[in-house]
């Protein structure tokens, strides 16, 4: 037991090769499905245990640290990690026994293999407490994410993944960068150590450049607003089962390093108070809000249409770190976990389309909802949370963002929340409509709902945005605990 | 002069820029992926700068052991940048494979011509 941090990384690290080895089709499927679940497994062990004893650090090797690299779960990484790994084992066996679409006869060992070493990088950049392996595992997740998206079907994925190669690349070596001058400051690079040895440090240039590579660097992985390019195309063109993958859980590991960088590594007082970050991230937040929902209400895709949610609801994420209060942190960091649940549904939900029509042009949807009832019931109810109705996962998030608003005694950003929301209205809404009103269902002969093996995944997501919107303990009160945890730390 | 003597510093940033420009100012997706690997690089050679010791020496236990005033060059960036190495070859491999099979499917390699092709079909 005492090794499960590590074996939470070396399990799916080493299984990417020996999919390799199977080949076979469904032995490589069944494997990789039980690779998955033993990762939620452990992450889960690692959550209880983190609950009950408090901070595990595992020393890699034995090696002690600072010298050693060290992985150290506390309750903040271990939230993320249960998000990355759930996510992870209830997308991994969608559609079991249909063949995955986009793909090349005799290519499925090599996509389950770029699968898990994604898994393996978005795990290791959340546990890892050493800042150069955040760099490695880093490399590790994306390489594996551009490979996946450029798998998709249409052409244009490929391009989509070139430039997301592109920015991402830029995005990595900014963020060496950034390690690199922490580095000459500090002399180490354990994150504790360092979080210990920046203080005396923080009024030099190096640092404050640091700090700029970082949130800069970070900000292309995380598409914050400006630095989004890369995100719709790649998330509408990559097979949508990775789709559903990635905007559940690329984009949730870079938020979780950027909170840990700002909290743990250079403080709160630090970014907030010295540096006034919070001047430059709540206006981009407040952009991504509203541009990312007027761009969704315009798009002819129903993919592009969440990828473009997708930048509006990190901007709702960053909103909540910028307050650098608790109700904004718990606000943020539950949205991490609802928004997973949501995003990573509504593209399975996609997923299933794309498999009965072979498109997800909104055109093409009319009428569907009739002749697909189980499977646009799901997107009914992923559209509301999305929007933030009361009894979904969506409501929690705002209802935190707001009161953290309130808090901090910004009116003008809690009626932008709001009036935010209502342009979600607008785009679920516009495909709502289209999916049952529109129509008549006579060309749509035989068009029946997705198998149970895509059902299952998706309801058990969609489920999931309604249970936890109900049932807060789980999520916002781990969620708050965390918050607490990070802004004493900070002082 | 303090600002000539970091003359690897100031040549990490010439490369960094160079890199950066080529990566933005270039529609041919190999010499993006040129640019790219010049970009990296320009991190590479800023941990190994900070590395050297002036005057230092590869960390290698000296024969003599009655030598302990040998000076050291810090070998720890050094073998952080052979990783970044690896990263880098990796990433410019994974490039440059998929513009091998972009050049498949549209048969060119420049952007806008890309971008024309996709404009056409839609």
């Amino acid at each position: 037991m005492e090794h499960l941090p590590v074996l939470q990384i070396v399990i799916p690290l080493l299984a990417a090769p020996v999919c390799v080895l199977l080949r076979h089709h469904a032995t490589v499927r069944t494997f990789a499905v039980l690779v998955a679940w033993t990762c939620l497994g452990i992450a889960l062990t690692l959550l209880a245990e983190v609950r009950e004893g408090g901070t595990i650090s595992y020393h890699l090797g034995n090696w002690a640290p600072p010298l050693g690299i060290e992985y150290r779960v506390d309750l903040l990484n271990a939230y993320v990690l249960v998000i990355v790994s759930a996510i992870g084992a209830v997308v991994m066996p969608f559609g079991f026994g249909t063949p995955e679409p986009g793909l090349r006869d005799g290519q499925h060992h090599l996509y389950y293999a770029a699968f898990l070493l994604c898994l393996t990088g978005l795990l290791g950049i959340t546990i890892t407490g050493d800042a150069f392996n955040v760099f490695v595992f880093l490399e590790v997740s994306s390489l594996a994410a551009y490979t996946l998206i450029s798998l998709g079907q249409h052409r244009r994925a490929l391009t989509a993944g070139f430039s997301y190669l592109i920015m991402g690349s830029i995005g990595g070596t900014f963020i060496l960068v950034a390690i690199g001058m922490i580095y000459m400051m500090t002399g180490t690079l354990n994150m504790a150590d360092i979080a210990e040895r920046l203080p005396p440090v923080l009024g030099t240039r190096t640092i404050w450049m640091a700090l700029a590579f970082l949130i800069i660097g970070v900000s292309i992985k995380l598409a914050v607003f400006p630095l989004h390019q890369w995100l719709p195309n790649a998330y509408s063109y990559a097979p949508p089962v990775v789709s559903a993958f990635l905007a559940a859980t690329a984009t949730k590991v870079s938020y979780y390093v950027l909170v840990r960088a700002i909290f743990t590594l250079f403080g709160a007082a630090f970014v907030f108070e010295t540096m006034g970050m919070q001047r430059l991230l709540m206006p981009l937040a407040l952009l991504a809000m509203f541009l990312g929902s007027i761009a969704a209400i315009y798009q002819e895709d129903l993919k592009r249409v969440l990828a473009y949610s997708s930048i509006a609801q990190i901007g709702y994420m960053t909103l909540g770190l910028s307050f650098a209060n608790e109700d904004g942190l718990t606000g943020g960091l539950v949205h991490l976990f609802n928004h997973a649940l949501m995003k990573g549904g509504l593209f399975l939900v996609v997923a299933g389309i794309v498999y009965k029509l072979g498109s997800s042009a909104i055109g093409d949807l009319r009428g569907i909802g009739r002749k697909m009832p189980v499977t646009m019931a799901a997107f009914v109810i992923g559209g509301l949370s999305l929007i933030g109705v009361p009894g979904t996962v969506g409501f929690i998030s705002k209802w935190y963002l707001v009161l953290a608003a309130l808090d901090s005694g910004s009116y003008v950003v809690a009626f932008m929340i709001l009036a935010s929301s209502l342009l979600a209205v607008v785009y679920v809404w516009r495909i709502v409509e289209v999916m049952y009103f529109q129509g008549d269902g006579e060309s749509r002969e035989g068009l029946s709902d997705p198998p149970l093996s895509m059902l299952i995944p998706t309801w058990v997501l969609i489920g999931g945005t309604i249970y936890f919107g109900f049932t807060t303990e789980l999520t916002a009160g781990t969620a708050s605990e965390i918050a607490r945890m990070l802004l004493e730390g900070a002082k | 002069m303090d600002l000539l003597g970091l003359w690897n510093y100031w040549a990490v940033i010439v490369l960094m820029m160079i890199g950066l420009y080529i990566v933005i100012a270039r529609d041919n997706l190999v010499k993006k992926m040129m640019g790219l690997s010049i970009f990296q690089v320009s991190a590479i050679m800023l941990y190994v700068s900070m590395g050297k010791v002036e005057g230092g020496t590869a960390p290698i236990l000296p024969a003599d052991p009655s030598e302990s005033d040998v000076l050291y060059s810090n070998p720890l960036p050094h073998v952080l940048m052979l990783t970044a190495i690896v990263v880098g070859v990796a990433t410019t491999a994974l490039g440059l494979a998929i513009v091998v099979r972009i050049y498949d499917a549209y048969g060119t390699v420049e952007e806008d011509e890309i971008g024309a092709v996709d404009r056409q079909e839609s």
